[in-house]
């Protein structure tokens, strides 16, 4: 193992733990109130913050506003925002401008109530954009889950893949939400029919809804939350709890091209360059924290991030090797529930940076015993068209 | 209230769409076309005003012979769109143009989408007229 530069930790984090605020908070105080509780998590103050990372969900221009809204004078402001995986991008952009001695304490915050306003994310029209590609695609009516779904039918076309196969992805991510309080909670809350561990055969015989992709493939639509606080190595040795070093990050992004394979995603670009600069290699992580919109987007990464080989996701998904009781068999998947169980307002990433810290921290409701390392990785946009990736891996001392 | 009840229709696109327009002006007369650079000989789509390939592009139109394969696809069973709803099930698919481009369309003229639509299908364009434009649809061969 190379050695690894250990600059910046994330030392303070918070899970808004309504999934269901039933229109009575908003999205600027959901991140408001997390951002407070992720800051009180490392034992810091508004006034340590010096650098604001914001993907603009709470409002436009964000840039102008967060920083007024919150009462914080940072010198750093970054707006990244590409989806679901703007987190990991803005963990990737902390890092650089602690090690740039730009900034000592970054924080990031996230906030939605997309169940609460019945936004129709998955199943809802596309188009109202007037971007060029939008302008050619909007008349087709391919809802977002059909887009992840032509994912699906091009890998099993290629490589023999099978519902019953990619139905492993949500039976251990329910496995886990059984056991997370919060998760079963949101179930709860979002009116889930069935609140209880699942098998193959649940998963494959629930309602088709984009084929090939069953109901319990697909991820929730809930309100909520979070925050994390990232800090320099000084900033991080006087917090509260240990530090999870980001020893690594990459960024990419794909779009429909011409001739181009639709069942290998941008992360087979950012992953590569995440775990070079942390000098460590998929077989050595203990928690893959991997955004599960749908079943294959798992099934799709776990090769793409070098778990597997191309086209081999399938069987090495097969019986219930991503379980957090399996840790011989590799990483365990989710262990918060995921977006398929616990947590998923839209933009997902950055309750895979709040579980892996959890992980690495020993503070688990599924906890991997002497977990170490972590990857959080974050799809943004749609998998099957244009999106972004963002690989983050993360250690503790 | 008006006792008349709106028709949901189709979502058409934007003929004042920079890029995109003079496909869509073409479409008009049932024509599929797409670009492709004389400098570089890259096949530019979605269509756009500069060449992806090289930074001094020539950009030149031509029309598509309007025969494909189907690459990849979905039936779409639940969609809250207004107009879609109502299509329920229906198949989207990416198809590649024997010319090249991968456009994301709807196949259509089968009985049951669900078993009439596959990867590596053979289709061909069929065009849904509109008043300003026509939509490129495919059907089997």
């Amino acid at each position: 193992m190379v050695s690894q530069s250990k600059d910046a930790a994330i030392v303070g984090i918070h899970e808004y733990p309504s999934r269901d605020v039933e229109g009575k908070v908003n999205a600027l105080q959901i991140k408001a109130a997390s951002a407070a509780k992720a800051l009180a998590d490392a034992g810091l103050n508004w006034s340590d913050v010096d650098a604001i990372y914001d993907a603009g969900e709470g409002a436009p221009m964000s840039g102008l506003m967060i920083s007024e809204y919150f009462g914080i004078q940072p010198t750093v402001m970054d707006t990244t925002g590409v989806g679901g995986s703007s987190y990991e991008f803005h963990t990737a952009h902390a890092l650089r401008a602690i090690r740039e001695g730009k900034a000592k304490v970054a924080l990031l915050t996230y906030g939605s109530t997309a169940h609460s306003n019945a936004m129709a994310i998955g199943a809802g029209g596309r188009g109202g954009g007037i971007s060029p590609g939008d302008n050619m695609e909007s008349f087709a009516g391919q809802t977002l889950i059909a887009n992840y779904a032509m994912v699906a039918h091009r890998h099993m076309h290629e490589y023999g893949t099978t519902s019953e196969q990619l139905a492993e992805i949500s039976t251990a991510t329910r496995y886990h939400a059984m056991r997370n309080p919060e998760a079963v909670q949101a179930m709860t809350d979002l009116e889930f029919v069935g609140i209880q561990e699942t098998t193959i055969a649940d998963v494959v015989g629930s309602r088709m809804i984009a084929d090939p992709l069953h109901l319990l493939e697909c991820c929730m639509v809930s309100d909520g939350g979070g925050a994390v606080v990232i800090a320099s190595a000084d900033v991080a040795a006087n917090c509260k709890k240990a530090p999870v070093w980001i020893l690594g990050t990459g960024e990419a992004t794909k779009y429909p091209q011409n001739g181009g394979d639709l069942t290998t995603s941008a992360g087979a670009q950012s992953a590569p360059i995440a775990f070079a600069e942390a000098g460590v290699t998929a077989a050595e992580m203990d928690i893959a924290m991997i955004y599960d919109s749908f079943s294959i987007t798992v099934l799709t990464l776990l090769e793409d991030l070098g778990f597997c080989a191309k086209g081999e996701g399938g069987a090495w998904v097969e019986g219930g090797r991503l379980r957090y009781d399996r840790p011989s068999d590799g990483p365990a998947l989710n262990t918060d529930g995921g977006g398929l169980s616990s947590n998923h307002p839209g933009m997902r990433g950055i309750f895979l940076l709040l579980e892996a810290t959890r992980q690495l921290r020993g503070e688990s409701t599924s906890q991997v015993a002497d977990a170490k390392l972590a990857i959080a990785h974050g799809n943004g946009g749609m998998l099957g068209a244009r999106h972004s990736a963002g690989t983050v891996i993360l250690g503790r001392n | 209230m008006s006792e008349e009840k709106k028709i949901p229709t189709r979502p058409l696109p934007k003929l004042t769409e920079l890029d995109t327009a003079e496909f869509w002006r073409a479409t008009k007369n049932k024509e599929f076309r797409y670009q492709q650079c004389a400098n570089c000989g890259t096949i530019v789509w979605h269509p756009r005003a500069h060449c992806t390939g090289c930074v001094d592009g020539d950009l030149r139109w031509k029309t598509s012979a309007g025969q494909g394969t189907v690459y990849s696809y979905s039936i779409v069973r639940l969609s809250y769109h207004p107009f879609f709803r109502g299509k329920a099930p229906y198949a989207v698919a990416y198809v590649d143009l024997d010319e090249g481009p991968r456009f994301l369309t709807n196949v259509v003229g089968v009985d049951d989408p669900g078993a009439d639509v596959h990867i590596g299908q053979r289709v061909q364009l069929q065009w849904e007229e509109h008043e300003e434009l026509s939509i490129p649809l495919v059907t089997p061969v």
